[in-house]
């Protein structure tokens, strides 16, 4: 759809400069921006030093290269939908916005002289800006790659900030080692001075009550179980839990497995590591494009033989969805982005819901009613309404949504001691909505809203599936 | 299987909002699809049914019309001298008069305009007097038969509203009321470019803006020096999101003299207020809504009938199946008309759109010109069904509205709510009877 330039004449770079540097073999840096090429694998985050030596031809140089946005960047008429639609740039002077970071920036940076301006760092990878766009400018992909190459080449590897982002980015590792002795953790990690040091030393707020761990993982649960209780030959899903739900909110995974096994799936438990979302938000590339292979591999293996995958974080889809084929060209990258699911969307396509859940007398349940709030991330896939839609139909449980504000945590956002009162004055609106709601318990999809609204608000935070959970499992109804 | 619905709507502008809200008030089950957010948070907020039905009048010798040029005071007198082939004479002024009412009903108490046939004039941020059928409550006061002194206040970091040349142009046409305009910095610390919604939550919140008062106050302060006589006073539409009445309120009070928003380019404030009041319109009629994806693909059945259509998912192709499809997405500007060397056509299904064999003859000299490309879109039948070349429907299930229904040049009418009224109000009507 986009064209590809295949003259210098109208692909607006510097024919002049960019010649000579083509004959030595650099003609991926006046394209990709980057002067390094840490994995010849790389898509658009490190540049992809896709010729090289005496067989070079400049006319190629935006044919083929998947990293070059500059297309995206000239359908940006500028037209400022994306900063309207930023919850960062409503409330912090110091960043300029997302048409800036993206578009903008990326022209900028293609002269080998502008360095990526460090606000990016100030953008909290929302992805709400994608949405908003009325002409498709991939702006997100703008942002990660302009990340990526900020933290690689401007930021100080022994700076507090970086060690801090590296921390948060690569939560998964410490709650491996930390899930190890739950109890422990949560007591040390719960401990005011604990907190207290951490923000001093590490910059990392101590407003926040750091997550608890739950006595045993999803996954040591899954095992003892002796995983799944149900085969079929041709509804089969490969689940994707995640760190969060596999160290944490343990419940929301068990919900997950107990919904579709009602519904007759076969479940898989693949290996897999952290989706990269709180890495792609830091900059850290390399340790999401780490992560990333693991799962597309293993997810890959899944599809091959006739699992579709699901995913019950919508940060989690987004990213095997929208941000690995953006970042990374893994064999089978794409392939597993088509067969990637939410949870709830999954069931709502393939299976019949809504008449179960008709049928449910919700008065009898115990249930409350809910506060629900669609995750950005959900919101950016179109998702942001079904869990609203799917729960009209449950007769004696009111949920409403608490309206389109971001919660202002963004994952690692709000943990930043820098970044935490901007994260709350975001987060305001929302909490506002929640007060005034008729349900004082939440609901939404993802992990670190969760936290955000228990934090503004104090209610407790329920994910869909498990209202799933109790409307459709613990009763009798017919599925 | 797939997501079940009686009628698909495919585009979340006015169009597709009125196609959805007209279908479901029809008892259907809808399902909204929208590719973006909705368009309408780029639009200004006005609701224009027609303001000049015949733009050349004065000179378009083969017009074969004596029509007025306009500004219309009815929009309804200006219909029978549109063609024969517009939107308006194939749906008929009925429905506009019934798409307006379902306006009206849906949006409230936001809106002003409904008690009457007549347009009211709105100033704009240009310095022109705009023929509309429907404004937003909070640009009341400014209108421009009212003919009170008035001030406009533009702010030297929101650029695309240059108050003193927009009340030397409107003392220029001749208004009723003497005008005045003056630039003043917003209160506070803010970047230079910061953008309108910063600026329009500090307003909503009144920030604290230094010097031990707020933003409303200081703002307050910085103006009444210029008042003079004034007894009304326009703002760029920026004076707080959802709150806006009580911004407004305050300031008047603060000001003695009544403050009214003037409508703006995109980002629109007034655009987004009216995209949050029409989705709550729509929730409460129990329409279901995805939005952020695009149709990508269709199937038809052995009649010619569209049986699903797939959403693109970040890569995942979802199905949707419904009796009925509405297209709402746009003309050329809103991509639901695209062209290439061969020819305009419609960009999801991929419907006939008559044009003219020489492209030289698509558009004319002028920016402002009688374009042929204006008027480009689908061509419908009596039911707005999309057809063909050969005059019969393309799909028996299709029904259009709006803009990618061809045969108005909207932008020089001002004509382009009214058309996403009529049209989605039938759309959506002829949708629910086939589901």
């Amino acid at each position: 759809m986009h064209d590809t330039h295949d003259t210098h004449g109208d692909c607006g770079c510097d024919g002049d400069e960019a010649e000579p540097s083509a004959a030595t073999g650099e003609g991926a840096v006046a394209d990709g921006g980057t002067a390094a090429a840490p994995d010849s694998d790389a898509a658009t985050d490190g540049g992809t030093a896709t010729e090289t030596g005496g067989d070079f031809e400049p006319v190629d140089v935006f044919e083929g290269s998947e990293m070059d946005l500059r297309p995206g960047a000239d359908s940006c008429y500028k037209c400022t939908s994306c900063d309207t639609s930023c919850p960062v740039a409503e409330v912090d002077d110091s960043f300029p916005g997302p048409k800036f970071q993206g578009p903008e920036q990326w022209r900028l940076k293609r002269k080998e002289d502008t360095e990526v301006d460090d606000s990016i760092t100030g953008c909290s990878n929302c992805m709400r800006c994608d949405s908003a766009c009325p002409s498709d400018v991939p702006l997100s992909q703008m942002h990660n790659t302009a990340r990526g190459e900020y933290v690689d080449n401007q930021m100080d590897k022994l700076s507090r900030e970086y060690l801090r982002n590296r921390i948060l980015a690569n939560y998964g590792t410490l709650a491996g080692i930390g899930s190890k002795v739950p109890r422990l953790t949560n007591a040390i990690m719960g401990n005011s001075l604990v907190q207290k040091v951490n923000e001093k030393l590490l910059g990392i707020t101590a407003e926040r009550d750091f997550p608890e761990f739950a006595d045993q993982t999803f996954r040591s649960w899954w095992k003892q179980r002796g995983g799944p209780k149900v085969e079929s030959e041709d509804k089969r899903i490969a689940y994707f839990h995640g760190d969060y739900a596999n160290y944490n909110t343990v419940e929301v995974a068990k919900a997950l497995v107990r919904v579709y096994e009602a519904f007759g799936y076969e479940i898989l438990v693949p290996d897999q590591r952290c989706s990269g979302t709180p890495m792609f938000a830091n900059g850290m590339l390399d340790d999401a494009r780490r992560s990333a292979a693991v799962n597309v591999e293993n997810l890959g293996d899944a599809v091959e033989q006739g699992y579709d995958v699901v995913a019950s974080c919508t940060s989690c889809s987004m990213a095997l969805r929208q941000e690995y084929p953006e970042l990374f060209d893994f064999e089978g990258t794409e392939r597993v982005a088509a067969n990637t699911y939410d949870a709830l969307e999954y069931l709502l396509i393939n299976e019949n819901v809504i008449d179960p859940i008709r049928a449910v007398d919700g008065d009898q349940l115990d249930l409350p009613d809910f506060a629900y709030h669609a995750p950005c991330h959900s919101r950016n896939q179109g998702l942001d309404r079904q869990a609203v839609e799917l729960f009209r139909h449950l007769d004696g449980v009111n949920v409403e949504d608490v309206g389109d504000s971001c919660s202002g945590i963004s994952g690692t956002y709000g943990w930043k001691e820098e970044k935490y009162d901007y994260s709350m004055e975001i987060g305001e609106e929302m909490f506002e909505h929640m007060e005034h709601a008729e349900g004082e318990t939440g609901m939404t999809e993802c992990p670190t809203c969760s936290m955000q609204m228990e934090h503004g608000t104090g209610y407790e935070i329920d994910h869909p599936l498990q209202v799933l959970e109790a409307a459709l499992v613990d009763t009798d109804v017919e599925i | 299987m797939a997501i079940e619905a009686d009628v698909v709507v495919v585009g979340g502008g006015l169009a597709g909002a009125t196609a959805a809200l007209s279908a479901a008030r029809d008892g259907a089950h809808v399902h909204l699809i929208s590719a973006n957010e909705s368009t309408l948070r780029q639009a200004s907020g006005l609701i224009d049914a027609l303001g000049y039905p015949n733009p050349d009048g004065d000179d378009a010798d083969d017009a074969g019309t004596d029509a007025a040029p306009g500004p219309l005071a009815d929009p309804f007198a200006g219909i029978d001298d549109l063609p024969a082939d517009h939107p308006y004479r194939i749906v008929g002024a009925d429905a506009l008069r019934a798409g307006l009412a379902l306006f009206d009903d849906a949006v409230g108490d936001l809106y002003r305009g409904g008690h009457t046939d007549r347009n009211a004039l709105v100033a704009t941020t240009s310095g022109r007097a705009k023929p509309t059928a429907r404004y937003p409550r909070s640009m009341a006061p400014g209108l421009v038969s009212d003919d009170r002194a008035t001030l406009l206040v533009g702010f030297e970091a929101a650029t695309d509203f240059d108050a003193p040349l927009a009340a030397d142009r409107l003392a220029a046409v001749g208004v009723p009321f003497d005008v005045d305009g003056v630039t003043v910095e917003f209160p506070g610390e803010y970047r230079a470019d910061a953008a309108v919604t910063r600026l329009a939550h500090a307003l909503e919140r009144d920030e604290d803006a230094g010097e031990g008062r707020t933003s409303r106050q200081r703002l307050a302060d910085r103006v009444r020096p210029h008042l003079g006589d004034a007894e009304r006073v326009g703002f760029p539409a920026m004076l707080g999101d959802s709150q806006v009445e009580a911004v407004r309120a305050d300031l008047s009070e603060r000001l003695g003299a009544e403050v009214f928003e003037i409508p703006t380019g995109p980002p629109s404030l007034p655009g987004i207020r009216l995209a949050d009041r029409l989705f709550d319109a729509l929730d409460e009629a129990g329409v279901s809504m995805t939005t952020g994806t695009p149709v990508v693909d269709h199937e038809t059945d052995g009649d010619g009938d569209i049986v699903r259509v797939y959403i693109d998912r970040n890569g995942a192709e979802i199905p949707y199946r419904a009796d009925a499809y509405v297209l709402a997405t746009g003309g050329l500007v809103g991509k639901g008309v695209d062209s290439d060397r061969d020819g305009p056509v419609e960009a999801v299904f991929g419907c006939h759109v008559p044009a003219p064999d020489d492209r030289m003859a698509w558009s004319e000299e002028g920016a402002f010109a009688d374009h042929a490309f204006a008027r480009f879109g689908v061509e419908p039948d009596d039911r707005l069904r999309p057809v063909g070349s050969d005059g019969s429907p393309e799909f028996g299930n299709l029904f259009a509205a709006g803009g990618v229904v061809g045969g108005a040049d909207v932008a020089r009418e001002k004509s382009a709510s009214g058309v996403s009224l009529a049209t989605g109000l039938v759309a959506g009507r002829s949708a629910a009877e086939e589901g």
